[in-house]
């Protein structure tokens, strides 16, 4: 247990936090503004890392499978909320249990598409490197995941924050009745946050795809770390799912190390406690 | 229906099942005694769901504490081989229902989205530790049981071993419709009506609710230990949220609070999972399409569809007198 130990994890906590993000960000926002339990995020995950390896086996780069896939992926999402989930109502169980049939659904079609095997995603030379700084090895993927997070993360900020689209969004996580009261559209946000979850699920998937690899299961695998953080960070906030992330992200890595045998424990206790005692997350409103 | 000639329906499936299944083939008695035990996890799951309203997301959490039980004092100290398997059940029993009232403290005063959050999560602390904890539960690879218990008669044969389960299923069946016709259960009915009311009323409607949950909790313990001889074998996958939503499904399949729904509900999702999954790869299809067109179209469960039938038909009855009234001379 040296530096060395110490500094690799915290870097991979932090960058599969940096993943998680993508995941749950997009849970987090569905989840406050539709209080929907979504069971098919985790299959929205997969399917982006499909999507993109077809556009990468049919054009080659990989640059284009990142926005196609995500743009896919949240195109399924759109037709889910506006022909399935929107004329359900408000019933959280029926909500739940459709949206399981659809994870059903995508999953024998991933299956049927793509085949069983375990695929990965291989990304360009450039980011297959290592930099090296003060002895210690940091694969650049990892820095791109970091990266890739920040950038869409101040985006989705600035797009929350300072725009009228984001008003909307943080009236109808607040009070959805109040929302409509004063004249907006919580339908047409419901359908804008649920298509913008799918995208950022889908870009996820590419992300992750090379990272955790592209498999059957993979989408009940990675659902419930998702619920995770968006349970720790608070639903619908944004802020939230950033330290939730960064949170979960590191509590895997240290506790898979450090104690392996409750290393999932760990994880899924810690949800409980804070769903038991503060419901809205640490950061979310009350 | 008045409900002598459902009671009269029930037993007369039930007595179809017991006495069918022992000439059909080897492989449809491993089905039936695997859909029985699921229905009574399912039923179990019908108490809180169906009669007193909180979705638990977790139930597969007690079939694992239970079957988990089972397979380690098994194949850890040979216990439970021999008549010591009654002890077993108790143990099972009690574990299931300990368990859920460790859990109920975090997940009952938890009320919509948020129990299903809860639930959720519970679940995956004792998926979590089943999976990571390989000196107890042996991991991802699980834990293989030695063969069936034998006192006086002898569990390895599968019939004598369906006859056990379908004991252990009618018994189940009838303390939870007993149950259901108590005035507890009663209250809880009331809870899932209109809980504010009932606490009007001077109920205390979080201790209902809590002993409802230890009841289911103690009722899937039940089902874990019988799984865990049916199975021959406890993974992780036992207690993954996909059995939780499948037990969740049986019971909205079938019609929540019918109890027989439950059973109904997991008899067709076992023979999916376990039947149709053994003849065609695209069985998922057929799997997810129960669960949407479940969700769209039958609200109330298969168990609601000889009401809508009689429904449509007085309506238009009805319909038919108004008519003929209004063309009938006066």
């Amino acid at each position: 247990m040296d530096t060395n130990f110490w500094v690799i994890q915290a870097f991979n906590g932090v960058s599969y936090g940096a993943l998680l993000f993508l995941l749950a960000s997009g849970l987090s926002l569905i989840f406050g503004v539709m209080r929907i339990v979504n069971l098919a995020h985790g299959s929205f995950f997969l399917l982006g890392g499909y999507v993109a390896l077809t556009v990468i086996w049919t054009t080659g780069s990989w640059l284009l499978a990142l926005p196609v896939a995500a743009l896919v992926v949240a195109a399924v999402g759109l037709l889910m909320e506006r022909v399935f989930l929107r004329p359900l109502g408000f019933d959280p169980l029926r909500q739940v249990l459709l949206s399981v049939g659809f994870a059903y659904l995508f999953q024998q079609a991933a299956l049927d598409i793509w085949g069983g095997d375990n695929l990965d995603i291989i990304p360009p030379a450039m980011l297959r490197e290592s930099a090296v700084v003060d002895g210690f090895y940091f694969p650049m993927y990892r820095i791109f995941m970091i990266g890739m997070a920040l950038v869409i993360g101040l985006i989705l900020w600035l797009t929350m924050e300072k725009t009228r689209v984001g008003a909307m969004v943080r009236a109808t996580v607040d009070d959805a009745e109040m929302a409509r009261g004063v004249g907006i559209d919580t339908s047409r946000v419901s359908m804008f946050i649920f298509a913008l979850g799918a995208f950022l699920a889908g870009l996820g998937g590419v992300v992750g795809g090379a990272f955790l690899g592209v498999y059957p299961g993979l989408d009940f695998a990675i659902l419930p770390i998702a619920f995770a953080v968006v349970i720790i960070g608070g639903m619908g906030s944004l802020g939230g799912a950033a330290v939730g992330s960064l949170l979960v992200g590191l509590a895997d890595n240290f506790g898979k190390a450090l104690f392996p045998e409750i290393s999932y424990f760990t994880l899924y206790a810690p949800m409980v406690l804070i769903l038991a005692l503060k419901p809205t997350g640490l950061f979310g409103r009350e | 229906m008045d409900s002598r000639r459902k009671l009269v329906i029930v037993i007369a499936a039930m007595l179809a099942v017991l006495v069918a299944t022992p000439y059909s083939g080897s492989y449809v008695i491993v089905l039936v005694t695997h859909a029985l035990i699921f229905a009574i996890l399912a039923m179990s799951l019908d108490i809180l769901l169906g009669y007193t309203g909180l979705p638990s997301l977790g139930q597969a959490a007690y079939l694992g504490v239970g079957a988990y039980l089972t397979a380690i004092l098994a194949s850890r100290f040979q216990f439970g081989l021999d008549w010591t398997f009654w002890l077993v059940v108790v143990l099972g029993i009690l574990i299931g229902a300990a368990t859920a009232a460790l859990f109920g403290l975090f997940a009952v005063h938890a009320g919509g989205v948020y129990f299903l959050m809860i639930t959720l999560a519970l679940g995956m602390c004792v998926w979590g530790l089943a999976y990571r904890w390989n000196s107890l539960t042996g991991g991802d690879n699980g834990i293989v049981l030695p063969p069936r218990p034998a006192f006086g008669i002898d569990l390895a044969d599968d019939v004598t071993f369906f006859y056990l389960v379908f004991g252990f299923f009618a018994v189940s069946l009838v303390m939870m419709a007993i149950l259901a016709r108590s005035p507890f259960g009663r209250s809880l009915v009331g809870i899932r009506e209109n809980e504010p009311r009932m606490r009007i009323l001077g109920y205390n409607t979080w201790l209902h609710k809590y002993v409802a949950f230890i009841i289911a909790g103690g009722f899937g313990g039940l089902a874990g230990v019988l799984w865990a001889h049916a199975h021959g074998l406890v993974s992780p996958e036992d207690v993954v949220l996909a059995t939780s939503v499948d037990a969740l499904l049986m019971v909205v399949l079938g019609g929540p609070g019918t109890l027989v729904g439950g059973a109904i509900g997991a008899g067709i999702v076992v023979f999916l999972r376990e039947y149709l999954s053994t003849l065609v790869p695209w069985w998922q299809y057929v799997l997810g399409g129960v669960y949407v067109l479940t969700i769209l179209y039958l609200p109330g469960g298969l168990m609601s569809i000889p009401e809508r039938i009689r429904g449509s038909r007085a309506l238009s009855r009805r319909a038919r007198e108004t008519r003929n009234m209004q063309t009938s001379p006066p």
